[in-house]
């Protein structure tokens, strides 16, 4: 069979189409965020300087600059604020621990026993559905003012996504898979293990993901409502002095705090879930 | 069909029963649906079966229950002399998906089922007879990768494999290859007869593929839906090895146009 065709050789000058790729996907990632950044410093700045907004309730860019680096300074030369980080990273690490423990068992339990998810999984939605931060004054009576009721609080938030998650995580084995573990002669343990654990592995991770957000602010509504030495205390008293650039750029402290454990949990899950590549801060691309 | 049993051909009609149906029912409790209703089969030693029949006529329903993953609602199985109550360490079985476990490597996967059965240490012993089976199969040097990276085709030869690692005396096969071309279902299926010969295997083939149930089987069972049982069972009497040459063959043609006789007039009916 050589019926081969004729090959048109491209002479000079030929029109050559080519794909075209769109200005934005040319530009790089970074570059393009400091473009948003940029226009909102600058929106920000013009709102400010001219007299639009008050200063009491807008600082400028600059202010806000200066207060980031009084408080940065602060914490690093471990001023007063240092012992404030310290107590609400330590209700964030607890509280998220805690919630870990308790989200998980309760998780493999309304999804792995048919008792769980008729007769508790109802319960757990019930109280899913409830504005969990109304809790806060009862934890704040029952544990008092110290560290432990934000915890409290902070676990109670963070609990329930890592619940669902891990519910929903185990139903996501195939038929097929479920099939092949009964050939095998595979014990419930073992297709617990070995089978339904690791594919519920990406949800499990969604809760963590959501829950590291819910951990953070349990920790600060706690510190709010339930005053306490920690960096929400902080927050409180310098809007309490109208001091809002202050109180701006502690928020942005709180937000890195908030960042770096999300940050932490998306690389474990990089880490752990291997087998599927997730980007770390973008979940969809 | 009583066509003159050829010199070449094994003896899968004499060998000694392995599987024993007899009126086996199933009923879903569920939706009152009865998938199946009073099969009765022989399975011989070394011999190839093959069911074929519309979708939703219970051939999957017939496997599981052959299988020991679900319970008959009536009648009674029998594995080499005895009754199949729940799995069966005897038993091999092959789904349409791959059904690789993303986090273990192919070879991780293939030594699973030693694993499950006999822990760890039994795992890491098998891993040597792991490699021979990649060898047969012509996945050597794949035995590290990640079932990610692999193709269909080749995942699917990983799950032979994994099916053969703890030597099972029988293999049911629900439509292995019905995901991959045909190109390379017909390589796969020219594999799974040399492999089941080596072995002296006795398959049982889920298919919907009437060239495909001949090519392989010794005998190939018709099956009518609503409610689902066997309707005929044609005898393949063509010579063994076979090969896919004897696809254009006469003989073949005529095998292939009864079975779809059998089928068409169940579609009607
Ligand atoms: N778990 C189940 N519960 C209730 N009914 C079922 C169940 N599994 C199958 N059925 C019903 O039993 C009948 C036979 O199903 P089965 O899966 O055995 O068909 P099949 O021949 O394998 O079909 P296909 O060729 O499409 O795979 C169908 O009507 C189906 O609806
Ligand atoms: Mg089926």
């Amino acid at each position: 069979m050589s019926t081969q065709q004729p090959v048109v050789a491209p002479t000079e000058g030929d029109t050559v189409w080519t794909e075209q790729i769109s200005f934005i996907d040319r530009v790089p990632r970074s570059l393009s965020m400091l473009f948003v950044f940029a226009v909102f410093v600058i929106l920000w700045q013009l709102a400010t300087v001219s007299g639009l907004v008050s200063p009491i309730i807008l600082p400028t860019p600059g202010e806000t600059l200066q207060d980031l680096i009084f408080v940065g300074h602060n914490l690093i030369t471990g001023g007063y604020m240092l012992p404030a980080l310290w107590i609400t990273i330590k209700e964030v690490i607890y509280g998220f621990a805690l919630a870990i423990a308790i989200g998980f068992s309760l998780g493999v339990l309304v999804g792995e026993t048919g008792f769980g998810e008729r007769a508790i999984m109802p319960y757990l939605v019930a109280i899913d559905t409830m504005p969990k931060v109304a809790f806060a004054p009862l934890f704040i009576a029952w544990l008092g003012f110290g560290i432990a009721s934000k915890v409290a609080l902070a676990a109670f938030i963070a609990t329930f996504p890592i619940v669902v998650g891990t519910a929903a995580g185990l139903h996501a084995a195939d038929e097929n898979a479920r099939m092949l573990f009964k050939t095998m002669g595979a014990s419930r343990l073992q297709t617990l293990v070995k089978m339904k654990l690791p594919h519920a592995l990406p949800q499990i991770f969604t809760g963590l993901k959501i829950g590291a957000v819910g951990v953070m602010a349990g920790a600060i509504t706690g510190e709010f409502l339930g005053g306490g030495k920690g960096f929400g205390e902080l927050i409180r008293v310098a809007a309490s002095q109208l001091d809002t650039p202050r109180v701006f750029s502690l928020i942005l402290y709180l937000s890195l705090l908030g960042l770096a454990l999300f940050v932490l949990v998306s690389f474990a899950q990089r880490r752990i879930v291997f087998w599927r590549k997730e980007r770390v801060l973008a979940d969809h691309e | 069909m009583t066509g003159s049993v050829a010199l070449e051909m094994r003896p899968p009609l004499t060998g000694r029963p392995v599987y024993e149906l007899a009126h086996v029912g199933k009923t879903y409790a569920r939706n009152q649906v009865t998938a199946l209703q009073d099969v009765s089969l022989v399975l011989n030693k070394g011999s190839f079966s093959a069911v074929i029949g519309s979708s939703g006529c219970g051939k999957s329903t017939l496997l599981k229950i052959m299988a020991g993953l679900i319970p008959p609602s009536t009648g009674r199985v029998v594995l080499q002399g005895e009754p199949v109550i729940g799995a069966r360490r005897d038993i091999g079985m092959m789904f349409q998906q791959a059904t690789l476990f993303p986090w273990r490597t192919a070879l991780e996967n293939v030594v699973l089922p030693i694993e499950i059965r006999d822990g760890r240490a039994a795992a890491m012993a098998a891993r040597e007879r792991a490699r021979e089976l990649f060898e047969v199969v012509g996945l050597k040097g794949f035995e590290d990768v990640y079932p990610g990276e692999l193709s269909g085709g080749m995942a699917q030869r990983t799950s032979i494999c994994r099916m053969l690692i703890t030597e099972p005396a029988v293999l049911l096969l629900d439509e292995p290859f019905s995901a991959l071309d045909e190109l390379s279902r017909d390589f796969m299926n020219m594999e799974l007869q040399r492999i089941c010969t080596e072995r002296d295997a006795t398959a049982f083939l889920v298919t919907h593929s009437i060239p495909e149930a001949v090519i392989l089987s010794d005998v190939v069972y018709v099956m009518k839906p609503r409610p689902g049982r066997i309707a005929e069972a044609v005898t393949i009497d063509l010579p063994r090895p076979r090969t896919l040459d004897m696809i254009t063959t006469p003989k073949f043609g005529g095998l292939v146009d009864r079975i779809r006789g059998l089928l068409d007039r169940e579609a009607f009916l």
